[in-house]
């Protein structure tokens, strides 16, 4: 990390990230892209961890950030499945007619 | 920086032991299900309810007092002793009841009760995680767990439908418990809970900063997500009715068991400091949580989801408790937990045994009847209804009497009020099932002629631990009172 720029700025950029993440998630409809949205969320969470690292000089967020990424992989992986699941049953992945169950 | 001895102890083995014990036996059953031929798989759950088994039996090795393993990582005290056990009988009774149900809807394969197994380990290191990065690690593997048996009834529409709910909405609050542990971080520099509240006591300055603030607030989204709590309720009810019911019972009970617990710890141990910034906001919500589940609950006609209702209505009673926030309040807390898994469990057991192939049957109005045809399950059904509505003398009663004195005594009087008002209104949908039950005759022949015994073992194990933490609660409760006191 260049020294000349402060953590703060990180932590603004890691926080403007997750806000576009989460406005994403409540504004589109298609589920990969809010699956995206939500990897995003991820990203700016890591790039916290990693900012806050770096300023305490200590290494917990650094590893949690690989425990991080990991549990996304996974996340991804049963994620996509059941999106492929969905698609063979209704022939659709847009959120909003994903509809059976409500009242 | 402290580098520190990556030796795994014996102690450490001891401390996650029935989790260790569960991830064997689950590995052994996928091994085993990819060798036996289809068809001669029905073992595998038996299998599973071994693994529980000797799981809890793990428990007796090493002594009763707090010991914690891996630095610290892993805690292994009377709190996380009693959600691990409780963990453990909802485990148990899941699978019992999957027995029979796994069978008649086709989905009696090894991973059904191998993915019940890692969502239980992940359950049960979320309730001993002493870092938040177990806690963060366990949340994830339960949830991931959970994800794929939600949707595990591959061809029926509804079931992928929840789980396609239920992954969306469970990632998106991960994210937010992640950052809120991402911004405590930032401004501790420490994961450990000990070490949080070591920061917090010493330095105060640091407990009004915008980013702690702001974590404690993302914190509390990513567990109200988990525990449904109202406004972050919406996927609840459509995820409760589209899954199979054995994992809606799984979900209404062990996740919420360990989300609490996993919620409990973080805000009483590690934020205690902080509480005058989250009490208010936890009052907000339980009032919100309890009339809002209890009055949406009262127009639904499937009974999935109006137990889904019923178990947001159930967390925000929880909830009363949290914001009490006592010594008696934290025992409450478990008490209350330990009994709505019995009746929840035995409510969802019964809808099972009265289900049909594809989960049909489940509106309230197919129950019309139930009571001359099956006498001793519309009993049940009833102990069941009586226990969640809070009618003496069962385990609902205790739990809510327990509640609402614990609220009395910290002096939120109001929130005790509308506690006992919503448990009013609660009475009547609890009540409408067993009018349809008892007083309403039925069209048509019954079509149900043979119960899987192990469900009615559930059933009957249930019922027994309702009347019998109804009938005799203070053992229980002084054994959840030595629980908790390390806590504070």
């Amino acid at each position: 990390m260049p020294a000349d720029i402060p953590s703060l700025y990180f932590l603004i950029v890691s926080a403007l990230v997750f806000a576009i993440g989460a406005i994403g998630v409540l504004v589109r409809r298609n589920a990969i892209i809010i699956f995206m949205c939500i990897e995003m969320m991820l990203s700016a969470v890591n790039l916290t961890l990693i900012t806050a690292a770096h300023y305490l000089n200590s290494l917990d967020g650094v590893l949690m950030v690989f425990f991080v990424m990991t549990v996304a992989a996974a996340e991804a992986a049963v994620g996509l499945a059941i999106f492929v699941l969905l698609f063979r049953n209704r022939k659709t992945i847009k959120a909003d007619e994903i509809n059976l169950l409500k009242g | 920086m402290n580098l520190v001895t990556t030796q795994v102890t014996v102690m450490d083995l001891i401390v996650i032991a029935p989790a260790l014990v569960l991830t064997g036996c689950a590995l052994v059953i996928l091994l085993l299900s990819a060798f036996v031929p289809t068809g001669r798989r029905g073992f595998l759950g038996y299998c599973a309810v071994a693994g529980v088994v000797a799981a809890m039996a793990s428990l007796l090795w090493g002594n009763d007092g707090a010991q914690s393993g891996f630095n610290g990582m892993v805690q292994r005290d009377p709190f996380a002793l009693f959600f691990t056990v409780i963990i453990g009988i909802i485990t148990l009774l899941t699978i019992l009841a999957s027995l029979g149900y796994a069978r008649r809807e086709g989905i009696d394969f090894g991973e059904y009760y191998v993915l019940i197994l890692f969502a239980s380990v992940g359950m049960m290191l979320m309730a001993a995680g002493g870092n938040f990065l177990i806690i963060f690690l366990g949340l994830e593997v339960m949830s991931i767990a959970i994800y794929v048996l939600a949707g595990i009834m591959r061809d029926d529409a509804r079931s992928v439908e929840a789980a396609f709910k239920y992954f969306l909405l469970g990632a998106f609050a991960s994210a937010f418990f992640l950052y809120g542990i991402a911004l405590i971080y930032a401004s501790t520099g420490t994961f450990d809970l000990t070490g949080i509240n070591r920061v917090f006591t010493e330095q105060s300055s640091i407990r009004i900063l915008p980013i702690v603030i702001t974590g404690l607030a993302l914190l509390i989204v990513g567990f109200g997500f988990k525990i449904a709590l109202v406004p972050f309720h919406m996927w609840t009810p459509d995820v409760y009715e589209g899954a199979p019911t054995t994992i809606t019972a799984f979900m209404a009970t062990g996740v919420k068991a360990a989300a609490f617990a996993a919620f409990v710890r973080v805000f009483w141990h590690a934020l205690p400091q902080l509480q005058p910034y989250w009490v208010e906001i936890m009052w907000v919500l339980a009032v919100a949580t309890m009339t809002v589940g209890n009055i949406i609950a009262l127009v639904q006609t499937n009974i999935k989801r109006m137990l889904a209702y019923s178990s947001i209505a159930h967390a925000g009673y929880i909830l009363v408790a949290f914001v009490a926030g006592n010594q008696l309040g934290a025992a409450s807390i478990l008490f209350y937990l330990l009994a709505y898994c019995f009746m929840n469990i035995g409510a969802f057991t019964v809808v099972i045994l009265l289900g049909k192939k594809g989960e049909e049957r489940t509106l309230i109005s197919d129950y019309a009847g139930v009571g001359s045809r099956h006498p001793l399950l519309a009993a049940a059904m009833a102990i069941f209804m009586f226990s969640l509505a809070g009618v003496p003398p069962t385990a609902g009663f205790m739990a809510k009497l327990y509640v609402f004195s614990t609220a009395i005594q910290a002096g939120y009087y109001w929130l005790a009020v509308i506690g006992v008002l919503n448990s009013a209104v609660a009475a009547y949908y609890y009540l409408r099932v067993l009018i349809y039950v008892y007083f309403r005759e039925q069209e048509g022949e019954s079509p149900i002629t043979q119960f899987a015994p192990a469900a009615v073992l559930v059933v009957v194990i249930s019922a027994w631990g309702v009347l019998h933490l109804g009938v005799l609660p203070s053992a229980f409760f002084a054994m959840a009172q030595r629980s908790i006191q390390f806590l504070r």
